[in-house]
């Protein structure tokens, strides 16, 4: 018998693939916890009377009201709850950076481990029927439509539209959203391999929205297919763009163009997008290199470096111009990483790429770093270390060090302000943009960061939009 | 979208087609020069193709393709009738077309389609087009008829000599430039050996010239850089900052090994495919 009234001080630990299976295979390296396991981790939680970790969370989930149910066994309630505000629980619940918001504010986190949220609300999505979502919140079977007199368009279908998306079709109000690739996701899709987020969980959230009434069009470019102008032409009340920060940067030194060296935006585009993991059974070519540089220390340097570890490199390094403790990967991504074989070459900035007679990537040269005095932001500057540089033999490089607006919609959507670094430029109470009644969010915005700090913008958005057409159902 | 293929046309039989395709929002926006892309089955990669023409009221935009490796070789085996998984576009930046005096609009091989579409707007826009075209024999020219109707010199080049000049387009070209020293633009679409060759005759004459760059590119947007390209020393995505530039700052070289970097994947692709269909 467990003792429930003895506190136990460590989270209940993730069921995982064991690192030298999960290093040659796409499946999805944690498991999920069963339900036993998601109770007895609930029932850590002590149901705090002020919870800080709500205050950490930018879509507002009620998460002691979930984690109560949770433990009482009833999962449909704290399921309930979650979808209320959270239109993708079995994504977040796997790729949030939950150590820097709810879990970051646990309580339990001063003296202990916090309560693996990210955990029980990843358990609680998947073992629900997401399908049935509409019902839960509007109690209403059908998922009518009682809004059907208004109507909005949602440019990109990434996390911030689709949270847009759910927030108004749960309000009956149509949406349409538009989508420039063949799938339905964005960065979801295109950017997080399979084994950290598996395409399935994306398509059950996005069918989920499609039985709400939302319609999606995928091969839509926006300002090239369709414009803003058109969209409103057509009668749109209001337009949510939420078009990612999708311009891959380049570092800008000799040898970039070389045979071998990939954005990492492409390099995952192929390998999620196009599963060129599984070519030639799918069409899209993947590179099979051997010995592979990853240039950046964020989760996209992770995802690209664990997906060439998987495609059969020998070696996959890491390089980073600071420390481990300065990268800004979540850490659980970093541990799966260097479990699974990934090397780190710390302190290390390329400053050079270099061929062979074929033009092809043979090696990279770094600059070795040191840290200096802490900068604005708080963390320590990398200087270069004079004279020192080192060779690594790589015949590939991935850079992952960023990526800025792109300009396509940009470009065709004359009297849209934009910031001095390019972005659109919202307000940050009501996403509007500067034209009147079309909103922006997500990295379109504020450049490249979360997944949930994109739904966050997409829910004040959506808020602003359902209550300036009256659709608000509270 | 529908994606419809509404007509098809084998221009070379086995290895050059036009497919007429149902898409009235690209039709709507299609500029020359814009390109889309394509994605044939649920496995399929994305494949962009030049628009060669289209009709705003019928909705619909033409694709002239040729058959090379398995992506073409599997659009090759759709049928009129048929739908086309994914067309996506229209993409890229539209040709620069003002009235301008003479141009020069010089294809080669299947970028004849797409110059064609070019050399349309450019007559559209009043200017005086002479188009020159090339190819190895006769049998393998394409558009002569369209481009006959509207250009008022059409000038052609054949490896063999079986019509027209026997040689190279830039040997056309040149003679031409010679004898008219007021040419305000020149604009070719072929073979990557071609638009490096016309942009070498163009050099002396001082003339604009245009080329259009095919570089492997994966979501045609801006994201993933596949397509970068060096432009007079700086980096440029063919995807949205083209796939036009000036000929005289390519660097061609570049062009062509990064053309060349899936070249064994393609191979292999192609070898399963033929040993799918018998062939």
């Amino acid at each position: 018998m467990v003792n429930k009234k003895k506190f136990n001080p460590t989270r209940t630990p993730m069921p995982e693939q064991p690192a030298d299976v999960r290093n040659k295979n796409f499946k999805e390296v944690a498991l999920g916890y069963s339900r036993e396991q998601a109770i007895e981790e609930a029932n850590r939680c002590i149901q705090c009377k002020v919870p800080m970790c709500q205050k950490g969370c930018p879509v507002e989930i009620d998460i002691k009201g979930f984690i109560g149910h949770l433990a009482a066994g009833d999962i449909p309630s704290a399921y309930k709850v979650i979808k209320q505000t959270n239109a993708l629980p079995a994504v977040c619940g796997r790729v949030c950076p939950q150590e820097n918001q709810c879990e970051g504010s646990c309580i339990l986190g001063k003296k202990h481990e916090p309560v693996a949220i990210g955990r029980l609300e990843r358990f609680v999505a998947d073992t629900f029927d997401s399908d049935s979502a509409c019902e839960m919140i509007t109690g209403d079977t059908a998922c009518s439509l009682p809004n059907e007199h208004v109507k909005v368009a949602c440019i990109g279908s990434g996390p911030s539209s689709l949270t847009v998306s759910g927030y108004l079709a749960a309000r009956g109000v149509p949406v349409t959203v538009y989508e420039a690739l063949h799938e339905i996701g964005g960065v979801l899709v295109y950017g997080i391999p399979e084994f950290r987020l598996p395409k399935s969980i994306v398509a059950r959230e996005v069918g989920a929205l499609w039985a709400k009434g939302v319609t999606f069009l995928p091969n839509w470019v926006g300002g090239k297919t369709i414009t803003i102008q058109d969209l409103l032409d057509d009668g749109y009340d209001a337009i949510f763009i939420g078009v990612g920060a999708g311009l891959p940067w380049f570092l800008n030194i000799p040898g970039e163009n070389l045979v071998g060296v990939y954005s990492s935006n492409e390099y995952l585009t192929r390998i999620n997008l196009g599963r060129a993991y599984d070519f030639p059974n799918y069409d899209t070519p993947a590179p099979r290199p051997r010995n592979v540089a990853v240039v950046g220390g964020g989760n996209v340097a992770m995802d690209a470096a664990r997906t060439a570890l998987r495609l059969g490199a020998e070696n996959v390094y890491i390089t980073y111009r600071r420390t481990q403790d300065e990268m800004p990967a979540r850490r659980e991504e970093l541990h799966h990483a260097i479990e699974e074989g990934v090397k780190l070459e710390l302190l290390t900035s390329p400053i050079s790429i270099n061929g062979d007679e074929n033009s092809h990537v043979k090696s990279m040269t770094l600059q070795v770093m040191e840290l200096g005095e802490p900068d604005d932001s708080g963390r320590c500057r990398p200087v270069p270390v004079e004279g020192k540089t080192k060779e690594l033999e790589v015949d590939m490089v991935i850079l992952a060090v960023g990526t800025g607006a792109n300009p396509v919609l940009l470009e065709a959507t004359p009297g849209l302000s934009l910031s001095k670094r390019g972005y659109i430029e919202a307000d940050p109470e009501t996403g509007e943009t500067s034209i009147p009644n079309v909103f922006a969010g997500g990295d379109i915005v504020g450049g490249s960061a979360t997944v949930i700090s994109a739904m966050g913008a997409g829910r004040k958005a959506a808020k602003t939009i359902a209550e300036r057409l009256k659709v608000e159902l509270e | 979208m529908s994606n419809k293929i509404l007509r098809k046309k084998a221009l070379i039989p086995g290895q050059t087609s036009m497919l007429v395709i149902h898409a009235p929002q690209i039709a709507k926006k299609a500029k020359p020069g814009n390109f889309v892309i394509l994605r044939i089955h649920s496995k399929g990669e994305r494949v962009p193709l030049t628009i060669a023409d289209t009709d705003q009221n019928a909705g619909t935009i033409t694709i002239v393709y040729l058959v090379v490796g398995k992506s073409s070789a599997l659009l090759e085996t759709l049928k009129e009738g048929d739908t086309i998984l994914d067309v996506c576009g229209p993409l890229g930046k539209p040709t620069h077309i003002e009235k301008c005096g003479t141009v020069i609009c010089v294809g080669g091989g299947t970028g004849i389609a797409a110059m064609h579409h070019i050399a349309k707007g450019h007559h559209r826009a009043g200017n005086h087009v002479v188009a020159i075209v090339g190819a190895r024999s006769k049998d393998l020219l394409l558009f002569c008829d369209e481009l006959g109707g509207f250009c008022p010199e059409l000038l052609i080049a054949t490896d063999d000599g079986s019509t027209g000049h026997k040689g190279f387009v830039t040997e056309v070209l040149r003679d031409r430039l010679e004898k008219d020293k007021d040419v305000a633009e020149v604009v070719a679409i072929g073979p990557v050996p071609m638009m490096e060759a016309v942009s070498k005759v163009t050099k002396p004459f001082g003339v604009r010239t245009v080329v259009s760059l095919n570089s492997i590119m994966v979501d045609g947007v801006g994201m993933c850089g596949a397509c970068r390209c060096n432009v007079g020393g700086e980096t440029r995505f063919a995807c949205v900052d083209g796939p036009e530039f000036d000929g005289h700052k390519v660097d061609f070289n570049e062009l062509r090994m990064r053309l060349a970097q899936y070249k064994n994947q393609e191979n292999e692709s192609m070898d399963l495919f033929r040993s799918e269909h018998g062939k």
